[in-house]
């Protein structure tokens, strides 16, 4: 999308304030990471809502809360209609130039949250709904939710002899928010930070409802090295397992379509999480990425 | 001069005093037999009688959460609902009272599936009589309209900030008839300010609201939450007062007492069946039988005060409620015997479950409950928790 009429925001400008600090996330979370960098963006005139969840669990605890904004907790599946209540609500007393941003882990989008977001989107509320998706309920104990990919192990998807691990896919909730004729949407990876801001930066100066979809790693529920968080995001959108794209007025486009893929079995098989994997599991991942991917490249030029 | 009258519905009533009110934000999803309610609220939106957002949630839990959104910023946010919608907002409903969100709604009281049922019966609310929220029950229509108004001015109170629920019995109310005195708009403003808060989020004092505690400072909160419902005790009675002064009705606060004076019997009644215990008890006052009628208009917080003192003078005491509690009797019939206990030589009393799922309640039937109660008195045993109107023979 035409980024030329926002001005940008880089590491040369980005401001030094913090906005979410003192929190009690993991090393390395890289959930943390994508709330901090969204709000560094969005700056202080802005109301964050957060559902039960990792980042609401760690940010809000009393007496140490860790947002410099105005932030509250939402019901686990009432992200978006509180966000939508705070939006019109400060709208009706007249306030003017504000932002109402959600951040909410996967489970709480794309599962029980999904409904009250299909609604928000519906109206057109003018909210920015931030998921981070960490593939599992990270906050419960590592349970399998809508987003959790193929293979993985979870404590709810054990990795047996008989069963491998998640036996779905993950939801298309890119697709799902686009095929609402949503005014923006889009994917984005901590391990590609640039892109991301940018794109939190685009739904900033979006009218009415924003949906971006980062993919946030997560090292207690990954099994890895926590140095690693970054560097794994980025992995992640380079084998094509994830991918970096745009939707607004009824088009799509792919930021990113590298010519050769990073080994899939490599980003795998670092993470304790697919350790069990085997070659014809990751037959099956290549499978469906190929395919995705094939489909994108052909329809989001 | 004399006020403005409409001949309107429970329902209609609602959205006038919704409109008088003054809400910044309505959110609220459509359910029999609360949609009249939304309706006229939509078209006074469109029609700009109504300055307010109309927000077409997608579901009850929506229409909470979206409410609290709008109190968390401090706009006053206004929903209404019934029956499997209440439930389906259950876990916003305590979150609301947590939070102390001084949010209003409407409840059409209405059976709760299975079997469905769209009729009338006071089991959806009185299920979530622990969620923390103030829960009035209306005779008709006028007091509907009313409790609106005051219901913004108790629950936006400092000391009580704490959601409030007014219900009407489903269809005998909602959807009947009557002619409704409407409060001049001027009028109302003087008597409910716009809503301030210190509980909000704004740019002038960011605050992180709805956060999570430890067990070393939850109690703290819980004992809060507790003391600020007492509290509305006093501001419920000052509230009426100062109502009644003002537009020239007065409701009793707590509870309505009918006759109870000299009483020996006395019946508890909850919602619109109050008006037809009323005239059983003119009937049977007519009888030279001194009985009486306490109308129970909180059942949170409880009128245990007002309840003790009626029962320390008298012989017997009836409490008919749409409801029961599965495996006990019903609940309003619970906390009234708690007060009860508190009392040395209480008074007996008995129970009449009637009117579930919209089935009909006869002034015959009534008057057959001050006759079982007479009975009692006599010391006649008597079934401590009947069934009224049963379509079968029941082998207990
Ligand atoms: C209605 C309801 N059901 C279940 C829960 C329990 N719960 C709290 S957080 C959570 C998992 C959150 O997972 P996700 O949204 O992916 O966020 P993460 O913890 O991974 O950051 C669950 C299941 C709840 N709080 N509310
Ligand atoms: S469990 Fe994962 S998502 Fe949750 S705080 Fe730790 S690193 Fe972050
Ligand atoms: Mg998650």
């Amino acid at each position: 999308m035409n980024n030329t009429d926002i001005k940008r925001i880089t590491p040369k400008n980005i401001t030094d304030k913090e906005f979410f600090y003192g929190h009690k996330a993991c090393a390395g979370c890289g959930g943390s990471i994508a709330v901090r960098l969204a709000l560094k963006v969005l700056g202080e005139r802005t109301f964050a809502v957060l559902p039960a969840g990792c980042m609401s669990a760690v940010g809000f605890i009393f007496p140490q809360m860790a947002f410099v904004n105005n932030a509250i907790i939402s019901t686990f599946p009432g992200s978006a209609s509180m966000a939508s209540g705070v939006s019109v609500g400060a709208r009706a007393l007249g306030l003017k130039d504000y932002k109402t941003v959600v951040f909410a882990g996967d489970g709480g989008t794309a599962d029980i949250g999904l409904q009250a977001l299909s609604g928000a989107i519906d109206r057109n509320e003018d909210i920015i709904y931030v998921c981070y998706d960490n593939e599992a309920y990270m906050n419960t104990g590592i349970q399998k939710s809508g987003l959790t990919p193929f293979g993985t192990k979870t404590t709810t998807t054990p990795a047996g002899k008989n069963i491998h691990g998640a036996q779905s896919f993950k939801k298309n909730m890119f697709e799902i928010m686009a095929a609402h004729e949503i005014a923006y949407a889009a994917t984005a990876s901590i391990g590609y930070p640039q892109d991301y801001i940018d794109k939190i930066n685009r739904a900033k100066h979006t009218k009415g409802t924003s949906f971006i979809h980062v993919y946030a790693s997560c090292p207690t529920g990954w099994g890895i090295p926590t140095e690693t968080t970054v560097q794994i995001a980025k992995e992640a959108v380079d084998s094509g397992l994830f991918y970096l794209a745009e939707y607004q007025n009824r088009k799509f486009k792919l930021n990113k379509n590298p010519k050769s893929f990073f080994s899939a079995k490599d980003y795998l098989l670092k993470q304790a999480r697919f350790k069990h994997l085997t070659d014809d599991d990751i037959n099956i991942i290549e499978q469906q990425r190929d395919e995705k991917w094939e489909y994108m490249r052909e329809h989001w030029k | 001069m004399s006020n403005k009258k409409l001949f309107i519905s429970g329902d209609e009533a609602v959205a006038i005093g919704t409109k008088l009110s003054r809400p910044n934000v309505i959110s609220a999803y459509p359910i029999t037999p609360q949609t009249v309610t939304v309706e006229r609220l939509s078209e006074m939106v469109e029609s700009g009688e109504l300055k307010a957002e109309y927000m077409h949630v997608e579901s009850e839990h929506s229409a909470m959460s979206a409410a609290m959104g709008v109190s968390a910023v401090g706009a006053r946010a206004f929903t209404a609902t019934s029956s499997q919608g209440l439930l389906y907002m259950a876990e916003g409903l305590h979150y609301a009272s947590g939070g102390r969100y001084p949010i209003v709604m409407m409840n059409a009281n209405r059976s709760l599936a299975l079997p469905w049922s769209i009729y009338g019966d006071q089991r959806d609310s009185l299920s979530l009589l622990d969620s923390g929220w103030i829960q009035v029950y209306v005779e008709d229509a006028q007091e509907a309209l009313d409790m609106i108004i005051q219901a913004y001015k108790i629950a936006e109170n400092k000391d009580v900030l704490t959601p409030f629920m007014i219900n009407l019995d489903g269809f005998v109310l909602t959807h009947t008839y009557e002619l409704v005195e409407i409060p001049e708009q001027e009028k109302v403003d003087e008597f409910l300010p716009p809503f301030q808060t210190p509980n909000k989020m704004s740019f002038e004092e960011p605050k992180n609201l709805a956060f999570s505690t430890t067990p070393a400072d939850n109690l703290e909160y819980k004992y809060q939450q507790n003391r600020a419902m007492f509290n509305s005790i006093n501001v419920i009675n000052d509230v009426d007062k100062e109502f009644g002064d003002k537009f020239e009705r007065y409701y009793g606060g707590m509870v309505q007492e009918y006759r109870c004076d000299d009483a020996e019997v006395v019946m508890l009644t909850l919602g619109s069946i109050t008006g037809t215990v009323r005239m059983i008890v003119d009937k049977l006052r007519d009888e030279g039988k001194k009985v009486g009628l306490l109308k129970i208009r909180y059942m949170r917080p409880f009128p245990e005060k007002e309840i003790i003192k009626l029962a320390k003078n008298v012989k017997a005491i009836g409490v008919v409620e749409k409801d029961i509690s599965f495996g006990y009797e019903g609940t309003v019939f619970t906390n009234v015997n708690s007060a009860l206990s508190k009392i040395d030589n209480a008074p007996l009393s008995l129970n009449f479950l009637c009117g579930m799922g919209g089935r009909d309640v006869s002034k015959s039937d009534i008057y057959n409950m001050f006759i079982s109660l007479f009975n009692a008195v006599k010391g006649e045993k008597q079934k401590r928790v009947q069934f009224i109107n049963m379509g079968v023979e029941t082998d207990e």
